[in-house]
């Protein structure tokens, strides 16, 4: 089923806050392994299951995450 | 006719003031009854404020968008407005402050007194500022300097303090009341009024890094120093022949003015020197006109502060007595003029 | 696919300074969206408050005017005053508005100035390190509280929008959290509100947000939002205080 949702995250604006992935109804976000330039693991985005609510752009601290849907 | 605290008033209307904060404390009262009444009849904004804490920073609201402001209290009110005045100084916000002075220190009493000359004169607040500071001693100098505080402020965009005292705001005597002078100001390129049609602006005063905060503070000295050279006035009074010379201001000056005739009269060659501005101080008039003197008697309404500035603008060349009436007392001229006569006879002048 | 969500015009590009987790970044991002949305951005004047968001000029595209510690509604109160036709609205902590900007604040609120303070309220003072704010709660260990705030000693959280709500100057103050996304939109509401109050004149507006504070808090981010609405959500609990536009519809 093709996702009817997808974001972008700024990996250098993340601070590894967690909190988008608290909130993704669909778990679509996860913490990356690699290291930002300020030394935090940014948040990763995972495809497939992504329905575009926006509710981890509603909550990222950092503004750091756009949303497109459709 | 007009009292000393109206005619402040009627001043800074005349001369484009639209915003004024204040807050009731003997002896300056009238004035924001004056204003409360008068900014209505010319559209400006006259509010009470609940402490002068408050109306300080209503003035640096009004200020930072533009407006010509204005706040006035008395001694411990200005003690409260001291971070305000510190804040104004750094962002170089114009505004006028006026301040009737009463006795002191504590709460003190209602009378006149120049118990304030450090606070006003060394920047009273905290941080390495200073502001200009007139001393007028008459109704219409209280006219004529606060209209001319309002053009120094907006020059050199900074706070500008009128020191007063409590029979200053009282003394009813006649006036003229000019109209504002046309001067040529800078702009306010630097003011909040909303970013419409321009990139939005900054007024701050944090500075964070130590080496843009230093650059900050050579720029405000660089400031001081041009007030310095521009800004000094005072008044001679029968100097010319003086051998001694008597250094007052304000009200003080007005007794010591009456002190000089009365001994001019018994064939004493003596002469005044009133600074008006007490900061920038005059200190090179001081310099020039003592040259030729061979005693100062400084008489102050407290236990004696200016008498430093004229030690140091005299710079040890001459020694400068200090006679001072501090708590509220004023002086007659005729006490001054005693100890003007036992000073001239322990230097043996005649 | 459409582009459904991005970062609001009026929000400088500049990295926000603020801890992973801290809630003032996310208000901002809601002031700034209404700014856009309301066309406000030409008119507006921020007033920022002594504390974390002190550098709200870094990221708010809009005339802003630094404020010392407590002054902010005074200081707006200038403002307004001289400018009655601009947009004017304060960004304050809890110690700024309710321990030395107590009386500015209520007697801004008690005038009816036509201005909206946005009071961001994480019980605790986050510039400074985490000390007791007049809003610490009972139990709450800071820095300056370190055996948990006794009221005995240090004295009761203290309501400060509560007290506002009384004051007939008050058009309209709310109370809300920044704990889920649902309560993140449900302040853009009441925000949004509280600037429109301002804009019709009908007098002084105040949204107080609770918002995490995880490095004071001494918490993981995840665990500062449970204890903000498993806690600090029952100690200040969310709710409209006061709306003069609700009482008019029905009148």
């Amino acid at each position: 089923m093709a996702a009817k949702g997808k974001i972008t995250i700024d990996q250098g604006l993340c601070k590894s806050c967690e909190l988008c992935i608290t909130v993704c109804p669909e778990k679509a976000i996860r913490i990356a392994e690699t290291f930002n330039h300020r030394g935090y693991h940014p948040a990763e985005f995972v495809l497939e299951t992504c329905r575009g609510c926006s509710l981890c752009a509603t909550m990222c601290p950092e503004v750091a995450i756009e949303v497109y849907r459709g | 006719m007009m009292k000393g605290t109206d005619a402040i008033g009627e001043a800074a209307v005349q001369a484009g003031c639209r915003c004024y904060f204040g807050y009731p404390i003997t002896p300056q009262n009238e004035l924001p009854e004056y204003m409360s009444k008068r900014m209505d009849e010319v559209g400006g904004v006259f509010l009470q404020g609940e402490s002068e804490i408050a109306s300080i920073n209503m003035v640096l609201g009004a200020a930072a968008a533009g407006v010509r402001a204005m706040t006035s209290s008395s001694s411990p009110g200005i003690s409260l407005k001291q971070e305000g005045l510190s804040f104004l100084a750094s962002l170089e916000l114009p505004a006028v402050i006026v301040n009737i002075n009463r006795g002191g220190p504590g709460l003190g009493n209602i009378a006149p007194s120049q118990g304030d000359y450090y606070q006003a004169t060394r920047g009273g607040g905290h941080g390495d500022y200073r502001m200009p500071v007139y001393a007028p001693a008459g109704v219409q100098e209280l006219y004529d300097i606060t209209m001319k505080a309002f053009d120094v402020a907006d020059m050199y965009r900074t706070p500008v303090m009128i020191l007063g005292d409590g029979m200053m705001g009282q003394i009813v005597e006649p006036i003229v009341r000019h109209k504002r002078p046309d001067v040529e100001l800078p702009p306010k390129d630097y003011i909040l009024d909303g970013c419409e049609g321009r990139p939005s602006r900054i007024v701050k005063s944090l500075i964070l890094d130590v080496r843009l905060m230093e650059e900050h503070n050579w720029k405000l000295k660089r400031k001081y120093d041009l007030m310095k050279k521009e800004l000094p006035m005072h008044e001679e009074f029968m100097t010319s022949d003086a051998k001694m010379i008597v250094v007052a201001y304000g009200t003080a000056a007005r007794i010591a003015k009456g002190a000089v005739k009365r001994v001019r009269s018994n064939g004493l060659p003596v002469g005044l020197i009133r600074p008006i501005t007490l900061w920038p101080f005059p200190d090179e008039a001081i310099a020039n006109i003592t040259k030729k003197a061979k005693a100062v008697l400084v008489f102050e309404m407290s236990t004696g502060q200016m008498v430093d500035d004229v030690r140091l603008a005299t710079n040890g060349r001459i020694d400068c007595e200090f006679y001072g009436r501090p708590g509220g007392v004023v002086a007659a001229p005729q006490e001054i003029a005693r100890i003007i006569e036992r000073h001239w006879l322990q230097k043996e002048l005649s | 696919m459409k582009k459904v969500f991005s970062r609001p015009k009026c929000l400088k590009p500049a990295p926000f300074h603020y801890c992973p987790g801290c809630g003032h970044s996310i208000i901002h991002r809601l002031v700034a969206e209404l700014i856009d949305e309301m066309g406000l951005q030409g008119k507006a004047i921020c007033i920022p408050p002594a504390g974390c968001a002190v550098l709200a000029y870094n990221y708010f595209d809009i005339d802003v005017c630094e404020s010392a510690h407590g002054r902010g509604c005074a200081i707006a109160t200038g403002f307004k005053r001289a400018l009655p036709d601009r947009f004017v609205f304060t960004y304050q902590g809890d110690g700024d508005m309710a321990a030395i900007g107590t009386a500015e604040t209520i007697h801004a609120a008690n005038r009816g100035e036509l201005i909206t303070s946005i009071f961001v309220n994480n019980a605790v003072y986050g510039m400074t390190g985490g000390q007791m704010a007049p809003t610490t709660m009972l139990g709450q260990k800071t820095t300056t509280s370190p055996f948990g705030r006794r009221s005995k000693v240090e004295g009761y959280p203290l309501k400060i929008t509560d007290l506002i709500a009384q004051l007939d100057g008050a058009a309209y103050v709310a109370r809300t959290s920044v704990g889920t996304p649902a309560k993140i939109l449900a302040t853009k509401k009441a925000l949004k509100k509280a600037f429109e109050v301002q804009l019709e004149g009908l007098g002084y507006t105040l949204v107080e947000v609770l918002s995490p504070c995880p490095t004071n808090w001494k918490m993981t981010p995840v665990d500062a939002f449970k204890y903000l609405q498993e806690r600090m959500e029952k100690e200040y609990p969310l709710q409209v205080f006061k709306d003069i536009t609700a009482q008019k519809k029905e009148d």
